[in-house]
């Protein structure tokens, strides 16, 4: 399980990673793995209404990564309340961050991966 | 070709007993009756709807419709565009027309979602997101609330504008009497209310809701022959942006109403200045600023200025959701554009009773998703 951005030849990044590059069009053939390194907190909320299999409060934060020096987002949960704006986090693993058997998806929870990375304050 | 609206209806939103089938039928019926119009004079039927398979198992909704209403053998089809199915609707009935496809299109647009408990019904519309988003309970209120919080701290803008947006939406639908809620709200109970995704509290967020609506399209020149009390679209535009929210450039630019807009005003031969009136997709307090901004009436970082100095109340320079919006009309998904095109027509046409206004251009913008995708329709009064 990584956290892995694509890149496409003329150097854009996303996270996640698409089949093409949604600024240029052109197909991603580059990865770059983020889990190695620190993001700074963009912007959070605390969600209380959570859907079912949901933790409840979910503290969720768009963090910002640099990659090349191109700056590069990414959403995910934080594994604390605590947190602010600014704040420099690190990718935390979690086996599982929902749980699949329950929602909308539980008739197909191997329809997608459920592991992923939590902020971790640092 | 002239694209005229002749006529339109809307059932009471809300908590209903009817389900999927009942509420189209009755807005159906009802918009037929006000454009007087017989079933067998329609010749495309749309039905905007998000996801009736998801919230009740019923599929198929057009041909059901279809039947229901007696226009067979209409050519019929079921428009999703998740939240902004209506507005999709809206599109399609004026490509169907503009194209010379059918001379008289009508469009119904509706969801049933009260059911369903809060957080299933929260559940079936987060399924939109990206798979990498929907692992981590990401929600649409939690985009909201990623949202307001950057745009707050970014430009300086007070948490009150916000719940100004929520008490103004609150005050117009107290005229409304379609609309779910049909009463105020202070300043204090907006602010005081339960924290739904921080700083947004429950009053930033519209409900979940039953309902339906409907409208009549025709040529004009056929719209002359019916009455004299039409409206005309004169601009309509789609446009899509990043289904990942944090992709974007700017958090707070939504590409799609920008896009959509500069389309929609163009086609128009319009701008910003010449609009009377307009309904914006306040699913959240926070959306009414971002959509005030891309549409060009404010500049980015400044819309909560307009909510502050009462700019966009009913009697203010530029009134927004004078049917309530969202927020107090009520968000029946696939309803949602096409009641913003009722109330805009209704305006137009001098039937918007306690809630009219001078109005002889509107503009509706109908968003799906946090932005995915959005329609602008704009309508003028018949000269």
């Amino acid at each position: 399980m990584t956290l892995e951005a694509g890149e496409c030849p003329n150097g854009h990044v996303s996270y996640p990673t698409h089949p093409r590059c949604p600024e240029c069009g052109e197909p991603q053939e580059e990865t770059h793995d983020l889990s190695g390194q620190t993001a700074e907190v963009v912007t959070w909320t605390k969600s209380t209404a959570t859907p079912p299999g949901v933790r409840q409060p979910n503290t969720l934060a768009i963090v910002e990564f640099d990659v090349d020096g191109e700056a590069v987002r990414a959403l995910g949960q934080v594994t604390t309340e605590d947190v602010e704006t600014g704040d420099e986090v690190e990718p935390v693993h979690v086996e599982e961050l929902r749980d699949p058997e329950v929602g909308l998806k539980s008739e197909n929870p191997e329809s997608q991966e459920w592991g992923g990375y939590r902020w971790d304050p640092v | 070709m002239g694209v005229a609206v002749i006529g339109a209806s809307m059932t009471k939103f809300g908590q209903r007993d009817a389900w999927i089938r009942e509420l189209l039928s009755q807005a159906g019926e009802e918009c037929l009756d006000d454009a007087d119009v017989t079933p067998k004079e329609v010749e495309h039927l749309y039905v905007s709807n998000m996801a009736s398979g998801e919230f009740e198992g019923q599929t198929g909704v057009m041909n059901m419709l279809a039947h229901d209403l007696g226009v067979l053998p209409a050519y019929a089809e079921r428009v999703d565009q998740t939240s902004s199915s209506g507005g999709a609707g809206i599109y399609e009935a004026w490509q169907s027309v503009a194209s010379g496809a059918s001379d008289m299109t009508l469009l119904v647009g509706g969801e049933k979602m009260t059911h369903k408990t809060t957080g299933e019904a929260t559940d079936i519309i987060a399924s939109i997101t990206h798979p990498e988003e929907y692992k981590h309970g990401v929600t649409l209120p939690s985009f909201a609330g990623l949202t307001a919080r950057h745009y707050l701290e970014r430009f300086d803008a007070p948490r009150e504008s916000l719940a100004r947006v929520a008490v103004k939406n609150h005050k117009n639908g107290v005229d409304n009497p379609k609309a779910q809620f049909q009463k105020e709200i202070t300043m204090e109970k907006a602010l005081d209310s339960p924290i739904i995704a921080d700083p947004l509290r429950l009053y930033d967020f519209c409900p979940i809701t039953d309902g339906s609506a409907a409208m009549m399209f025709t040529t004009e020149e056929r719209a002359k022959e019916i009455t004299d009390e039409y409206a005309v679209v004169s601009g309509v535009a789609g446009a899509t942006d990043t289904q990942v929210v944090h992709e974007r450039d700017d958090p707070t630019v939504m590409g799609g109403v920008v896009e959509s807009s500069k389309q929609a005003y163009e086609m128009a031969g319009l701008g910003p200045d010449d609009l009377d009136v307009a309904e914006l997709h306040d699913m959240f307090t926070i959306l009414e600023f971002l959509q005030l901004e891309g549409i060009g009436v404010a500049d980015q970082g400044t819309a909560w200025e307009m909510a502050m100095d009462g700019a966009t109340e009913k009697d203010g320079e530029l009134p927004i959701n004078t049917s309530g919006g969202l927020k107090s009309k009520g968000h029946p998904l696939g309803a949602s554009g096409v009641a913003q095109g009722v109330e805009i027509y209704e305006q137009l046409v001098g039937e918007a009773g306690p809630r009219q206004v001078e109005a002889d251009t509107a503009l509706a913008c109908n968003v799906g998703g946090f932005g995915n995708c959005v329609i602008t329709t704009i309508m003028e009064a018949a000269e």
